[in-house]
C-alpha cells in the first residue's frame, strides 16, 4: 500500500497457544475456561525452590510448526529468562528463547508473494489479570505456563490487507497441523504489529510503532489502517514518528501511546540455568516432518490443477483441514470421477453442506452427512437418477435424519422419471389442457415453454427428468404444427 | 557412635527411635539457646515421627539406612507444612507447600528431622551474620562465627545436636562452615543431588550436600540423597548406588596435587603449615604429592561475583509481596508494593547482590560481564581438566582463616567474599569437593582441608577424604 509518496512496512509478531495436554514446564492441565486458579501447582505459581521441566509434546508441536512454515529447526536451542515485573508473571521472569530459538528462517506464501519468517520460539504464557473493582485486581494463574510459540515475520508485509492474509494463512497452516486452535477471541492466537512508513523506493526502514491489543484479524487490519494514516499525517506535516508501543482501542477505532522507547523494558535476557540446551535429534525432526499433513497451499494447487476446480472453490474447500479431508474422502468414493462430477461434489459441499452448517452457526461437522453418503448423492445426480431439485429435498432429509440417499429414494419413491412413454403421456395431457399457452408458443414466444415444463413437473411431483420433458414438449408441439 | 552402628542398635531393638531422639533433645535445646542453631525447631513432629517409626519397626518393618537418625536441614529446603524462611524476613511466615526431593529421600530412609537450621539470608554470606533471625554461633567459641551460609547445619553437627545435616553449597557454603566448625562437609558433583525444593540462590552453582562428624556418615547420607530426579532437568544419575564402600576401600594409590595458587598470600600461616603437614603425612602413607598450578584461580572470585548475583537477581525476583511472603502494609500502588516490600523484606547483602546481578545482566553490560564470566568458567574447566590429567585429587586449605569473631568482617564485604576464595572454583566448574577437619590451631579453632576430585568422581573424593581423616584420628 502506498499513498502520499510513502510505502508501508509491516512486521507481525504472532503468539499461538500450543495444543498439549499439560503446561510448558509443569504437569498441570493446559485448559481454557476453567475456574480461576484450579489448574495451578507450586511450579506454575512460582513458589520458592521449584524447577521447570520442559514439555516434550510442546517441543514437538513447536518443531512441527517450524517445519510446516519451512523453517530450519535448530538441533540445539536455548531457553532464556526474560525478566520483568508484573503480577501475572509469578516468577517475574518468563522462560522464553532468545539467542537461539527452536526454528529460524521460514516463510509463508500468499499466492506468489513470499513473506519471510525470521524465527519461531517457544515460551510460557503469563496468567490473566482481572480488574474487578476500582481498587482491587485479581489474578488467575490457570493460563500461567501455557506453552506458546511466538512467530516473528520479517518486515515485508506491505498493507493491512496483506497482514490479514498472512494471519489467515498462518492460522490455516497451524490448524492443519493440529498445532493450535488459533482462536483470537479466546486468546489462543495473539498478534502484535510493527508498522513504519518510508519514502517510496527508499531502502531504509522508517521509525516504527508497535501496535498491541487487537483481538481479531479485522482489528489488526483496522488498527494498521488507522496507524498508517496517523503516521502519514505526522510525516506529511513534517513531523517525526516516535518509536513507541501503541494500544488499539476497538471502540474508538484509534491507537494511543502506551510507552515510549525510553520507557521500554530492559528484559535482561540470559540463558535459563535450570534447563539444559534443548536438543532435537535429526531422526526426531524427520519423524515430525513425516507427520505433517498436506498443507492448504498444496491442496489448493492440487484441486485447481488436478481436478479443475475454480480458485474460489479450492479456497473454500481448504479453509479448514476437516472440510478438505471430507472433500477428499467423498471424492475418492465417487463412482464417476469425471471433472464435471467432482465440481458437482465441490458445489454440494461448499454451497449446501457449508451453507446449512453456517446458517446453524455450527462449525464444520462431517457427521451430519458422511462422505460416502455425499458421494452417493452426487453419483445419483450425475447419473441422472434424480434431478438437482430432488437432490436438494433428499439432502434435507439426509441432513436431518442421517440416512443414505439410496434409502430416501427407496422410501419416498423419489426416483426420477426417465421413461419416455410416461413422460410423453404427461406432456400430452399438459398440452391439451393449456391451448392458450400452446398458441403463444406457436406464434414464436419460446419463453412460454417454461410454463409448460413447470406444469409437467408439477404433475409428476418434480420427478420427471426436466431435459427429457423439454425435448418431448418441443417434439409434440412441433408435430401438431 | 556412627550412623551405621546407631541404626543397627535400633534395628536390633536395643534402643527405640524415640529413646534415641530423647537423648538428643536436651542437647538440641541447649545448643539452640547458646548457638541459635535453628530458625525453626520441629521437636514435636520429630517425636511423633520417631514414635511412628517405632510402631513400624514393631510391625516388622525396620528398613531404612538412616532409621531413627536425628538430622537437621538447612532452612532453604522445603519440608511440606513447615516454615521455610531462607533466613529472610521476606519469607518469615512462608509455609512449604511441598517437600524437596533430597529431604523426601532422607525421610524415606527413616531419618528424623529435628529442625531447620539457621543460615545466611538466601545463602548469601560466609559467616551466618546476614540471617534475619540473628547469627548462629560457633560451638568451638560462641563469640565466633560458624561460617556460612550453612551456618546452623555445620554448628548443629559440631555440637552433637544431630548425627548429620543437609546444607547447600553455592560458593563454599557447606565446606567453609564445615572447616570453621570442625566437621565433614561435602559438596557433590553438580547434578548428583536434586535441587528440586532447594530455594534457588544461583541455579548453576547450587548443590545440596551432607554434614557429618565423620567421612563414613557423610558418605552414607550422600548415598541416600543422591540420584537422578525427573523434577530437576539439571540432575544426573550418579551411576552407582553405594558411596560408603569407597570409605572402606583400601590400598588404592592416589597422586595428590597441591595447587600453588591455593597456598599463597592471604592464607594464614598456621593453616598453610597444617596443609603442608597433611601432605607430608599422606606422602608417608604412600601417596604421591605433586605441586600443581591452576593459573585461572585468580579470576574465580570475580567470575563468581558476576554469575552468582546475576542468577540470584532473577531467582529472587519472585519475592515481590504479591503471591506470598512479606508485603508492605499499605502500598499506594503496584510499583510501591514491589519496591517497598522488597526494600523492607530483604537484608543489605541480598540487596547488594541483586543490584550487582541486575547491573551485570543489563543491556550493554551483558557481554562485558556475564558472558565473559561464563567464558572464564569454561576456561577454568579446562584448567582443572589439565590438572586432573596429572593428579587424581587436589588438596588445599578450605578457607584462608579459621573462624573469625562475630562482626569482624560485616563492614567489609570484599574481605568476607575472600573467605570463599578456595571453595568457589568447584562450584564454577561443577566439581565435587569436601572439607575434612585436620586438627585445630593454637587458639583451639578447627582447621579444614579441602579435597577436590574430577567431575563425577565423588567416590574417589570420599576415599581420599577418609585417608586424610585417618591421619588425624
Amino acid at each position: 500500500m502506498n499513498s502520499g509518496g510513502y510505502e508501508t512496512v509491516i512486521g507481525l509478531e504472532v503468539h499461538v497457544h500450543l495444543k498439549t495436554q499439560t503446561k510448558m514446564f509443569c504437569r498441570c492441565r493446559n485448559l481454557f475456561g476453567a475456574q480461576p486458579n484450579t489448574h495451578v501447582c507450586p511450579v506454575c505459581t512460582g513458589q520458592p525452590g521449584v524447577l521447570p521441566v520442559a514439555n516434550g509434546k510442546a517441543i514437538e508441536q513447536a518443531a512441527r510448526a517450524g517445519l510446516a512454515l519451512g523453517c530450519r529447526i535448530n538441533s540445539e536451542s536455548v531457553f532464556a529468562r526474560k525478566q520483568y515485573f508484573y503480577p501475572d508473571l509469578p516468577k517475574n521472569y518468563q522462560i522464553s528463547q532468545y539467542e537461539r530459538p527452536i526454528a529460524e528462517k521460514g516463510h509463508i506464501m500468499l499466492g506468489d508473494r513470499k513473506i519471510n519468517i525470521t524465527r519461531a520460539h517457544l515460551e510460557e504464557d503469563a496468567g490473566k489479570l482481572i480488574h474487578a473493582e476500582s481498587d482491587v485486581s485479581l489474578v488467575d494463574y490457570n493460563r500461567t505456563g501455557t506453552p506458546l510459540l511466538e512467530i516473528v515475520s520479517e518486515p515485508e508485509i506491505d498493507s493491512p490487507q496483506e497482514a490479514a492474509e498472512y494471519l489467515k494463512e498462518l492460522r490455516q497452516v497451524l490448524r492443519y497441523c493440529g498445532i493450535s486452535d488459533c482462536d483470537m477471541e479466546k486468546g489462543s492466537m495473539r498478534c502484535d504489529a510493527n508498522v513504519s512508513l518510508r519514502k517510496k523506493g527508499s531502502k531504509e526502514l522508517g521509525v516504527k510503532t508497535e501496535l498491541k491489543n487487537m483481538n481479531s484479524f479485522k482489528a489488526v487490519e483496522k488498527a494498521l489502517e488507522y496507524e498508517i494514516k496517523r503516521q502519514e499525517k505526522v510525516l506529511g506535516e513534517g513531523g517525526r514518528i516516535t518509536q513507541e508501543t501503541r494500544l488499539w482501542n476497538e471502540d474508538k477505532g484509534t491507537t494511543r501511546s502506551m510507552r515510549s522507547k525510553e520507557e521500554a523494558h530492559d528484559y535482561r535476557y540470559f540463558p535459563e540455568p535450570d534447563l539444559p540446551r534443548l536438543v532435537i535429534e535429526a531422526e526426531k525432526i524427520k519423524s515430525i516432518r513425516d507427520s505433517i499433513p498436506e498443507l492448504p497451499a498444496a491442496r489448493r494447487r492440487r484441486y485447481i490443477v488436478q481436478t479443475g476446480l475454480s480458485e474460489y472453490d479450492a479456497g473454500v474447500l481448504t479453509q479448514e483441514k476437516e472440510i478438505s479431508d471430507y472433500f477428499d474422502a467423498a471424492c475418492g468414493m465417487l463412482g464417476d470421477k469425471s471433472s464435471e462430477n467432482i465440481k458437482k461434489l465441490a458445489n454440494w459441499i461448499t454451497v449446501e453442506l457449508l451453507g446449512k452448517l453456517n446458517a446453524e452457526g455450527s462449525g464444520f461437522r462431517e457427521d451430519v452427512i458422511s462422505p460416502p453418503h455425499m458421494a452417493e448423492l452426487v453419483g445419483y445426480i450425475g447419473a441422472g437418477t434424480i434431478s438437482g431439485k430432488m437432490g436438494k429435498d433428499i439432502f434435507e432429509i439426509m441432513y436431518n435424519k442421517g440416512v443414505s440417499p439410496g434409502e430416501v429414494i427407496r422410501e419416498k419413491g423419489l426416483k426420477q422419471i426417465t421413461d419416455g412413454d410416461q413422460i410423453s403421456a404427461v406432456c400430452r395431457e399438459v398440452i391439451e389442457s393449456s391451448p392458450d399457452i400452446v398458441d403463444k408458443y406457436m406464434q414464436g414466444k419460446d419463453g412460454v415453454l417454461g410454463v409448460l415444463v413447470g406444469n409437467v413437473m408439477k404433475k409428476t411431483r418434480g420427478q420427471a427428468n426436466p431435459a427429457m420433458v423439454n425435448a418431448k414438449l418441443r417434439e409434440l408441439m412441433g408435430r401438431r404444427q | 557412635m556412627n550412623i551405621k552402628d546407631t541404626v543397627s542398635k535400633i534395628k536390633s531393638g536395643k534402643q527405640s527411635c524415640r529413646e534415641l531422639l530423647d537423648e538428643y533433645i536436651p542437647v538440641i535445646l541447649d545448643g539452640q539457646e547458646k548457638l541459635n542453631t535453628y530458625i525453626t525447631l520441629l521437636l514435636d513432629s520429630a517425636k511423633e515421627r520417631a514414635e511412628s517409626l517405632d510402631a513400624r519397626i514393631a510391625a516388622g518393618d525396620s528398613s531404612g539406612d538412616l532409621l531413627g537418625i536425628p538430622v537437621a536441614i538447612k532452612d532453604n529446603m522445603m519440608l511440606s507444612g513447615t516454615r521455610t524462611t531462607c533466613g529472610s524476613k521476606i519469607l518469615e511466615n512462608y509455609i512449604s507447600p511441598y517437600t524437596a526431593t533430597a529431604v523426601g529421600k532422607l525421610i524415606d530412609a527413616g531419618a528424623v528431622i529435628v529442625g531447620k537450621t539457621n543460615m545466611d539470608e538466601f545463602a548469601m554470606g560466609s559467616s551466618g551474620e546476614t540471617s534475619f533471625f540473628g547469627p548462629a554461633r560457633n560451638p568451638n567459641d560462641p563469640d565466633r562465627i560458624p561460617g556460612g551460609s550453612s551456618s546452623g547445619s555445620a554448628a548443629c553437627v559440631a555440637d552433637s545436636q544431630v548425627m548429620g545435616s543437609l546444607g547447600s553449597d553455592t560458593g563454599g557454603s557447606i565446606r567453609q562452615p564445615a572447616a570453621m566448625c570442625g566437621v565433614v562437609g561435602m559438596k557433590p558433583t553438580y547434578g548428583y543431588v536434586s535441587r528440586y525444593g532447594l530455594v534457588a540462590f544461583a541455579s548453576s552453582l547450587d548443590q545440596i550436600g551432607p554434614f557429618a562428624s565423620n567421612v563414613e556418615d557423610a558418605a552414607r547420607i550422600f548415598t541416600v540423597i543422591a540420584g537422578f530426579d525427573e523434577k530437576d532437568s539439571t540432575s544426573i544419575a550418579p551411576g552407582e548406588s553405594d558411596f560408603v564402600r569407597w570409605v572402606h576401600e583400601k590400598g588404592m594409590k592416589l597422586k595428590i596435587g597441591i595447587p600453588r595458587e591455593y597456598m599463597g598470600g592471604g592464607l594464614s600461616g598456621e593453616i598453610h603449615n597444617r596443609i603442608a603437614d597433611t601432605a607430608r603425612r599422606l606422602e608417608r602413607s604412600g601417596f604421591e604429592i605433586k605441586d600443581i598450578s591452576l593459573p585461572l584461580t585468580k579470576y574465580a572470585v570475580a567470575a563468581y561475583y558476576i554469575v552468582a548475583p546475576a542468577e540470584a537477581s532473577a531467582n529472587l525476583a519472585r519475592y515481590d509481596g504479591v503471591k506470598y511472603g512479606y508485603r508492605t502494609p499499605s502500598p499506594d500502588d503496584l510499583l510501591e508494593e514491589y519496591k517497598v516490600s522488597r526494600q523492607e523484606g530483604f537484608g543489605d547483602e541480598v540487596k547488594r547482590r541483586i543490584m550487582i546481578g541486575t547491573y551485570a545482566l543489563s543491556s550493554g553490560y551483558y557481554d562485558a560481564y556475564y558472558l565473559k564470566a561464563q567464558r572464564v568458567r569454561r576456561l577454568m574447566e579446562r584448567d582443572f581438566q589439565e590438572a586432573f590429567g596429572d593428579v587424581d585429587i587436589i588438596l588445599s586449605p578450605t578457607s584462608p582463616t579459621t573462624a573469625f569473631k562475630l562482626g569482624e568482617k560485616t563492614q567489609d564485604p570484599l574481605q568476607m567474599y575472600l573467605s570463599d576464595i578456595y571453595t568457589i572454583s568447584c562450584n564454577l566448574v561443577g566439581l565435587p569437593g569436601i572439607n575434612v577437619p585436620v586438627g585445630k590451631d593454637s587458639a583451639g579453632l578447627p582447621i579444614g582441608a579441602q579435597l577436590i576430585a574430577p567431575w563425577r568422581c565423588d567416590g574417589k573424593l570420599l576415599y581420599a577424604a577418609r585417608q586424610v581423616e585417618k591421619i588425624y584420628e
